[in-house]
């Protein structure tokens, strides 16, 4: 990945955000180099600091603490969505520190213990946070490994480490970190400490029993809405019915008759409080809100015009060779235009918070992908001084980009400083499908020409609203441009809130880019395989097409050949992919059901296979969704779907026979691995619809009405 | 109507003097300090909230509090704990068949009612079991192959390192 290739997951933290473009730093992350210095205090770290805005901490004790047992706690600012830090950052801490991964606790998300950190997204934890924990944990090991040749008196070249415990073989004497340090802070410093290669990994490549297993399956790991200190309210909140609509009046009277409620109102925040939540709930179906209704506005059929009238000019993102050179060698052009709905994250785990405000200091446990943006919203909305707000993040029940926008947290610790009672603040799923921010609607317009030979020679790539992100092309091709027009932060374009959806904009590109491929390939007349392998000079793509092919079987054909087998490939965070997957479809209903999906994987060093595979499997069962049903209808602001009922999420039944293929690749830094095999999902089960019946589907969600209108 | 009601909670007499409409979900939670139990959508559409009542698993968001008097009410509290673990909650951690865990323990309630039920269920009885369970992190294939696991079930082996 290249520097400038790195974009903010959300607004609200993009003006605190570390500027990670920092080239130092990147360099680091480029590829082919994997080993780096941790500088004492690194520049490229520092810098942000200078320009007054948050950074890493460059004291290596922010991130570790030995205790006096040898037990070590590793505080990080990341949290664990599901995704599996929990464990890959101990992994790394016990790596570079040689102590065993299970002496590792780890604290996560807590602003008042753990250093700062952006938000846990863009698949940044082991790729952009893992070399400075790797690091810091160096840096220490040098240190300890210092004071342990003091107190050996032995040359610290002679000394071995293992399981956090200094041994000198010449004298057969050993001393343990923890009688190094006997729980004190670690004073000095070293710099230019270089991190392990490759070569000398123990700990990476293992799948230990995940440290949050426990937790989770007694049921005993607590999440924010678990959290209920003692003269807990729970409140219930007033909403709108729809995007727009302006609250004219309100009469909270009866509710306030029900033993026990208050009702507070600052503002536009008009709640109604009880000890049980469901009596509030009651409460809130007294109060009589009266709305002016929104104005009119799209829908979600309309929305793809409204998208293409409203955005901005179209910016360049890549050009090389000249289009016009493309169109005269061209033989035939393909030109289409791809439309994908909004998408809902729908966590099972709705945006929860309590805070307790007590002393002029409040602490909210939230729900967040983003707790130390969140202290900063926090101590804004209550005038408190930042260090007087204490976000904590217990487990979060999935995110995938929606829980990096926290309202709920900024509700609770309102009304718990109005109240002068801790306050939950949990919402109902159709406050969850309200408040989303969604997967934006997008529209991709591709122009594509082939030679008489079949070589593709034009590619004209133009991508509205829903960003720029892996928009550029990867395949050979002489003649090229890639543009994007209006990113999910421009004004005026979405009729509600939008925002990262696991692989932001890579989703919606690669489904363009890959079934244009995909139509091209038909039209030269050759296997889907070997039109792109003829077009691919990328070696790391390359491999991973080759892998996948052997995993699956694939048998060269032509489009459409009745079997329902498809294929997509696609680069997001560093790490490339490529899908094969096998359909069948009811021509009579529309109805598909994916049988077999194969994805096979090159994300450079692997921390933890086990962990990739989850997250591999993961977005290959979540990418089904908007694949197949996933789909936000709305009209004039109002959002249509608000539960589960007529929203689909991917489902038991709906489970294809999977496999997963790691590609081991110690030549590139670790890269992101919590989103890319879904980028492919929407291209690969296009394809393999297109394959199994010709039609060709060109807008997400595939659902049997649109496959019924093209057959 | 506010009425005293008495049942088993995870083996222990209960006994709750309460709005009898209200939903067992909250009664748990609040009442009772249950958080194990989860809400997710409040509309017995996604089974996060999925307790046992007799050998049944049934929804507790949807279930008014009276209609479990008399009866005998497991959660996931009182399925294993730590020392002790129910062998579906073992099979779970060592598929990892779990992600964020938010749906967890309505998962391994729900495969608990199915094996009380079928105990050597077949991979379709599993899916068509819990197909009313949502996952959204997609743990479907780990969440099965460990419910195969608890139930004895010979595991079908793929060629390839794939599963």
């Amino acid at each position: 990945m290249k520097p400038e290739e790195l974009k903010w997951e959300d607004e609200s933290v993009q003006s605190e955000s570390l500027d990670l473009s920092r080239r130092d730093f990147l360099a680091l992350s480029g590829a082919g180099l994997f080993l780096f210095f941790w500088a004492g205090p690194l520049d490229a770290l520092q810098e942000p600091a200078r320009l007054g805005r948050p950074s890493y901490p460059t004291d290596f004790n922010a991130y570790m603490k030995i205790a006096p047992d040898g037990r070590v706690t590793c505080f990080v600012g990341k949290v664990e969505l599901g995704q599996g830090a929990m464990t890959a950052l101990p992994m790394l801490l016990a790596e570079e520190l040689d102590v065993a991964f299970d002496a590792v606790d780890i604290v996560m998300g807590d602003t008042d213990l753990c250093p700062w950190d952006m938000g846990t997204f863009g698949s940044l934890t082991v790729r952009m946070f893992g070399p400075v924990l790797r690091g810091a944990a160096a840096e220490a090991r040098a240190v300890l490994l210092a004071m342990a040749a003091e107190h050996l008196q032995a040359p610290a070249a002679r000394l071995q480490v293992k399981d956090g415990v200094v041994t000198d073989p010449g004298q057969g004497k050993s001393v343990s970190y923890a009688q190094l340090v006997a729980g004190k802070r670690i004073e000095r410093h070293l710099a230019n400490v270089a991190v392990k290669p490759v070569s000398a990994f123990k700990v990476h490549g293992q799948s230990p029993l995940r440290k949050d297993a426990l937790d989770k399956v007694t049921g005993r790991g607590k999440f924010a809405g678990d959290i209920m200190p003692p003269g807990v309210l729970h409140a219930r909140l007033v909403r709108p019915p729809a995007h727009g609509a302006k609250l004219i009046d309100v009469d909270t009277s009866a509710a306030g008759k029900i033993p026990g409620v208050q009702v507070v109102r600052d503002g536009e925040l008009i709640a109604v409080l009880h000890e049980r939540r469901d009596v509030a709930g009651h409460a809130l179906g007294l109060v009589k809100a009266q709305f002016e209704p929104a104005p009119p506005g799209t829908d979600d059929v309309s929305i793809f015009d409204h998208l293409l009238k409203t955005a901005p000019p179209p910016q360049v993102l890549g050009e090389s060779g000249s289009l016009a050179e493309g169109e005269k060698l061209a033989a035939s052009i393909i030109e289409t235009t791809y439309l994908n709905s909004y998408v809902a994250h729908a966590p099972i785990e709705p945006h929860s918070a309590t805070a307790s405000f007590e002393d002029g200091k409040v602490t909210v446990w939230a729900s967040t992908q983003t707790p130390f943006p969140v202290k900063q919203q926090v101590a804004q909305a209550l005038r408190l001084a930042a260090e007087d707000v204490r976000v904590i993040t217990p487990y979060v029940g999935g995110g995938f980009g929606g829980k990096s926008a926290s309202r709920q947290a900024i509700e609770a610790a309102r009304l718990a400083k109005l109240v002068g009672k801790p306050v939950q603040v949990v919402f109902e799923r159709n406050e969850e499908f309200f408040f989303d921010t969604f997967r934006p609607a997008a529209v991709v317009k591709i122009r594509a020409g082939l030679s008489p030979a079949g070589k593709m020679t034009l590619w004209d790539f133009t991508v509205y609203c829903a960003g720029e992100r892996e928009a550029k092309q990867f395949y050979d091709i002489p003649h090229q441009r890639t543009r994007s027009s209006g990113d999910r932060n421009a004004q005026g374009l979405h009729p509600f809130a939008v925002g990262p959806w696991r692989a932001p904009a890579v989703n919606t590109n690669t489904f363009a880019r890959e079934s244009h491929i995909d139509m091209l390939a038909h039209k030269a007349g050759v296997d889907p395989v070997e039109f792109r392998l003829a077009h691919l000079s990328n070696q790391r793509l390359r491999r991973v097409l080759q892998a996948a092919a052997k995993q699956f079987g694939w048998k060269p054909g032509k489009t459409p050949s009745g079997r329902g087998v498809g294929v997509a490939c696609g680069t997001d965070v560093g790490t490339w992919v490529a899908t094969m997957a096998e359909v069948a479809v009811d021509k009579r209903s529309g109805q598909v059901q994916v049988k077999r999906v194969v994805t096979a994987q090159d994300q450079g060093v692997i921390v933890n296979p086990d962990g990739s595979r989850q997250q591999m499997e993961g977005c290959i069962m979540m990418g089904l969704g908007y694949a197949l049903t996933e789909e936000v209808r709305f009209r004039n602001g109002e959002v249509l779907d608000r539960n589960f009922d007529s929203y689909q999420l991917p489902r038991f039944s709906w489970m294809p026979r999977i496999e997963t293929v790691l590609i081991d690749n110690p030549e590139v830094p670790a890269a992101g691995c919590g989103e890319p095999p879904i980028i492919t999902m929407g291209a690969v089960v296009a394809n393999a619809i297109y394959d199994a019946v010709g039609a060709r589907v060109l807008q997400l969600p595939i659902t049997p009405e649109r496959i019924k209108a093209k057959l | 109507m506010q009425r005293t009601i008495s049942f088993t909670l995870n083996g222990k007499a209960a006994r709750l003097t309460v709005d009898d409409e209200r939903m067992l979900l909250w009664v748990l939670r609040q009442d009772l300090g249950m958080t194990g139990v989860k809400f997710g959508c409040g509309s017995a559409l996604c089974g996060a909230c999925t307790v046992i009542v007799d050998d049944e698993a049934v929804r507790s968001c949807s279930t008014p509090v009276k209609e479990i008097a008399g009866k005998r009410v497991l959660t996931i509290e009182g399925l294993g704990h730590e020392k002790h673990l129910h062998p579906i909650q073992q099979a779970f951690m060592k598929h990892h068949a779990f992600q964020c865990g938010y749906c967890t323990p309505g998962m391994i309630l729900n495969a608990y009612a199915l094996l009380r039920k079928n105990p050597r269920p077949t991979r379709d009885e599993i899916i068509r079991h819990l197909d009313d369970n949502l996952c959204r992190c997609g743990v479907h294939l780990r969440i099965v192959e460990a419910i195969e696991e608890a139930a004895g079930v010979p595991r079908a082996v793929v060629k390839g390192g794939a599963r």
